[in-house]
């Protein structure tokens, strides 16, 4: 009866060795205890004993080549035994490093056949991971489930550092969408390169606005609005003002007040419905030095002109403190995104979640235009609405943005 | 607030319910004259006289049996157990007799009876004198389990357990008799029958652990402490009527959940405990629930080999770190 000589485990972390000599040939008899071999280990150099009398009748390994743990090197048996069994099975595995694969397939099925794992003494059977086996199946714990479910992530994009792969709540608080399988290749590192440490408001900014323009289908729409009569009420305006009114705050005044004649720009979308707010909650979306804030005016169509201006002053100068506290960001309905003082003529913003829209203001523009056929000096100021066509369609949308711009052309009406 | 030892709390208790109530009576052996196997009734005979304080013969289902038709007829008598262990030649008066007799006569017996003594196991004394019991009694309908850790916590559930109209089993330690914990010692202290306790707030992990374990999980919790883990630890105290209330709404905050039961684990309070909480936190775990319990042998009496086999702080911190992921 042939024996098979196998690569033994001759240190505790050896994986594989490797044969620095053989000191037998095909053909030697060989008793047990005999040194048959020298395997290089990971540590040190060690003799292979055979176990078994007989005579060497294949040797499979030459000198100089790696073996993984259990590998087959040689077989020993009766001169002229038929080993061509022993020869194809080592032969089908390809090379020997499939076998100790096998062992371990075999452990796994033993394990999954319950033969281990199910054993009722504690923890056994908890610490082998409930003996999942990895199946291919996306596993996250059910709170990861929920988490990536109300913060929109795709499972699928999340690694899982759990065992078996399992995505658990850490996954979840620390993913970053930019991370996904999916996102453009990253910049190298080069060492010139400056890396930032990612703020806890970055991150916000990057997730929110990523996940908005991600899964609300943007479009745009601009419009172009003479801002004379706005430019002169705003000098009358300020002669008796408390708080200086600035155009922005007139624009937020407008947008509120066009907000109360369509209802479904001030809407958000919920999954299986969309909410029309009965409030009209007007943020304002301000840059500060780590990133962006969003603060917002409540119940902006009903405040006047100069409440809002003190408002609007109050929240920009706490924002610039990061004073702001949570719940006076929170509750926006629609938001005004203003780049006029930078000389924008115009741009496109990123919805702001959960709105259905967002105003994108430019710069008032003193330019020429034609009145009546004549050339006369105008202020001109082009605004684009970004919104959400899930909700909100193209015609609902240049509705809203006519009667913001009637309104601005006669400020008087915001009166009525 | 008095500090006391557990056996002076449980003393407290028997004897403020006596003084208030001419039908209570304690029964068991050496509860009287030998002022208790453990000293628990000490002084209560020559308080409350022979016939209140009464010594039986060796005969658990003897005195199982007198005290639930004692109690059929209208007394409430506390029938001392040396040990539950013991209490097992009484299982079919318990089992059969006093959980049963209210729900075969239509609710026309009342059977207001508590059996009390230590449960589980005490150290080396081998196979026969180390099980929990808690479990086994809570299986059965019409019985109140209770297996409490502190004495202020075993003072004010006993006065509740001799006042409820049911039978009751109290469940004690040796090992905790000596255990001192301030106990408020107004004479209507009582703590409800069924309510959960957090006696540790943390944010990493509940774990449950009653009884003895409770003190276990408390020493895992402390080492954890210093490797800024923050362990949360809830002690159910009732084991039947359970607050899996106070237990969800722990986890739904940790979202972690390791228990710790010092009974075997197949049927057992863990295995009860763990199922309540996959149907009624499932979305708020974050890992599957662990448990440290006894393995399922019985108890050794070699010293080495016992305290592999008894639940201990490491074990505790084991489980802690699976279900945290930090190992």
């Amino acid at each position: 009866m042939a024996v098979k000589v196998e690569m033994p485990k001759l240190s505790d972390t050896m994986e594989e060795g490797v044969i620095a000599a053989w000191n037998v040939e095909e053909g030697d008899t060989v008793e047990s205890g005999d040194v048959i071999a020298e395997v290089e280990t990971d540590k040190a150099t060690m003799e292979v004993e055979v176990f078994d009398a007989g005579t060497i009748l294949k040797i499979l390994v030459d000198e100089g080549d790696a073996v993984p743990l259990g590998g087959l090197i040689a077989v020993i048996g009766e001169e002229g035994e038929d080993i061509s069994d022993i020869l194809e099975e080592a032969g089908s595995e390809g090379s020997s490093d499939k076998s100790s694969e096998k062992k371990k397939e075999d452990t796994d099925k033993k394990a999954e056949e319950g033969e281990e794992s199910f054993d009722p003494v504690f923890g056994d059977l908890d610490k082998k991971g409930n003996g999942q086996p990895d199946d291919g199946r996306i596993k996250a714990s059910p709170l990861a489930r929920k988490m990536a479910e109300e913060q929109g992530i795709k499972l699928s994009n999340v690694e899982g550092s759990g065992p078996h792969g399992r995505i658990i709540k850490r996954d979840i608080e620390s993913y970053e969408p930019s991370k996904a399988p999916a996102a453009a290749p990253t910049a190298t590192v080069t060492q010139e390169d400056k890396e930032h440490r990612v703020s806890q408001m970055r991150k916000t900014i990057a997730r929110r606005l990523s996940e908005s323009k991600f899964s609300s289908p943007h479009y745009y729409e601009t419009i172009d609005i003479d801002m004379s009569a706005v430019w002169d009420a705003r000098k009358q305006l300020n002669e008796i003002s408390d708080t200086k009114i600035s155009f922005n705050d007139i624009v937020v005044k407008a947008v509120a007040t066009a907000l109360l004649k369509h209802p479904d720009i001030n809407s958000s979308w919920q999954g299986d419905k969309i909410i029309e707010h009965r409030n009209v909650n007007v943020a304002v979306a301000v840059g500060i030095e780590e990133g962006l804030v969003t603060p917002v005016i409540d119940n902006t169509d009903q405040k006047g002109l100069q409440q809002i201006a003190a408002e609007s002053k109050e929240l920009i100068e706490k924002a610039q403190n990061r004073d702001l506290q949570p719940e006076e960001m929170e509750g926006s309905t629609f938001t005004v995104s203003n780049l006029g003082m930078f000389g924008i003529e115009e741009f496109t913003a990123i919805i702001n979640p959960p709105n259905a829209c967002i105003l994108a203001v430019g710069a008032i523009r003193e330019e020429p235009v034609v009145e009546d056929g004549e050339v006369v000096p105008g202020k001109r100021m082009k605004v684009t609405l970004s919104s959400d066509h899930r909700i909100v369609d193209g015609v609902s949308a240049a509705q809203f943005l006519n009667t913001l711009k009637q309104m601005l052309e006669n400020p008087l009406g915001m009166v009525l | 607030m008095a500090e006391l030892q557990f056996r002076e709390a449980i003393r407290a208790a028997i004897d403020e319910e006596m003084s208030q109530d001419e039908d209570i009576f304690v029964m068991g052996e050496e509860v009287a004259e030998y002022d208790g196997a453990y000293k628990v009734t000490e002084g209560l005979l020559d308080k409350h006289g022979p016939k209140r304080m009464i010594d039986t013969p060796i005969s658990e289902l003897g005195f199982a049996g007198i005290g639930v038709g004692a109690a059929m007829n209208g007394l409430r008598p506390i029938v001392e157990f040396m040990t539950f262990n013991f209490a097992v030649l009484a299982a079919d008066q318990i089992i059969n007799h006093a959980s049963k007799a209210r729900y075969m006569t239509g609710g026309q017996v009342e059977i207001p009876i508590v059996f009390r003594g230590p449960n589980a196991s005490a150290g080396q004394l081998s196979a026969t004198h180390s099980v929990s019991y808690d479990a086994m009694y809570a299986h059965f309908p019409g019985l109140k389990v209770i297996y409490t850790s502190e004495p202020a916590d075993a003072k004010g559930l006993l006065k509740s357990a001799i006042r409820d109209d049911n039978p009751v089993l109290f469940m004690e330690s040796e090992q905790m008799y000596g255990l001192k914990g301030e106990v408020p010692d107004e004479d209507d202290f009582t703590i409800p029958i069924g309510k959960a306790k957090v006696k540790r707030e943390g944010s990493d992990v509940t774990v449950i652990a009653h009884g003895k374990m409770y003190h276990v999980a408390t020493q895992a919790a402390e080492k954890l402490a210093k490797e800024d883990v923050d362990v949360e630890i809830v002690d159910p105290r009732t084991v039947k009527p359970l607050d899996i209330e106070t237990i969800v709404k722990s986890i739904r905050k940790t979202n972690r959940c390791v228990i710790v039961d010092e009974a075997h684990p197949f049927g057992g309070l863990a295995a009860e405990v763990g199922y309540l909480i996959q149907r009624e936190a499932f979305d708020y775990l974050d890992a599957p629930v662990q448990r440290v319990t006894l393995p399922d042998t019985n108890a050794p009496f070699a010293k080495n080999l016992f305290d592999e086999w008894l639940p201990s702080p490491d074990q505790v911190i084991d489980a802690i770190n699976t279900v945290t992921y930090r190992k």
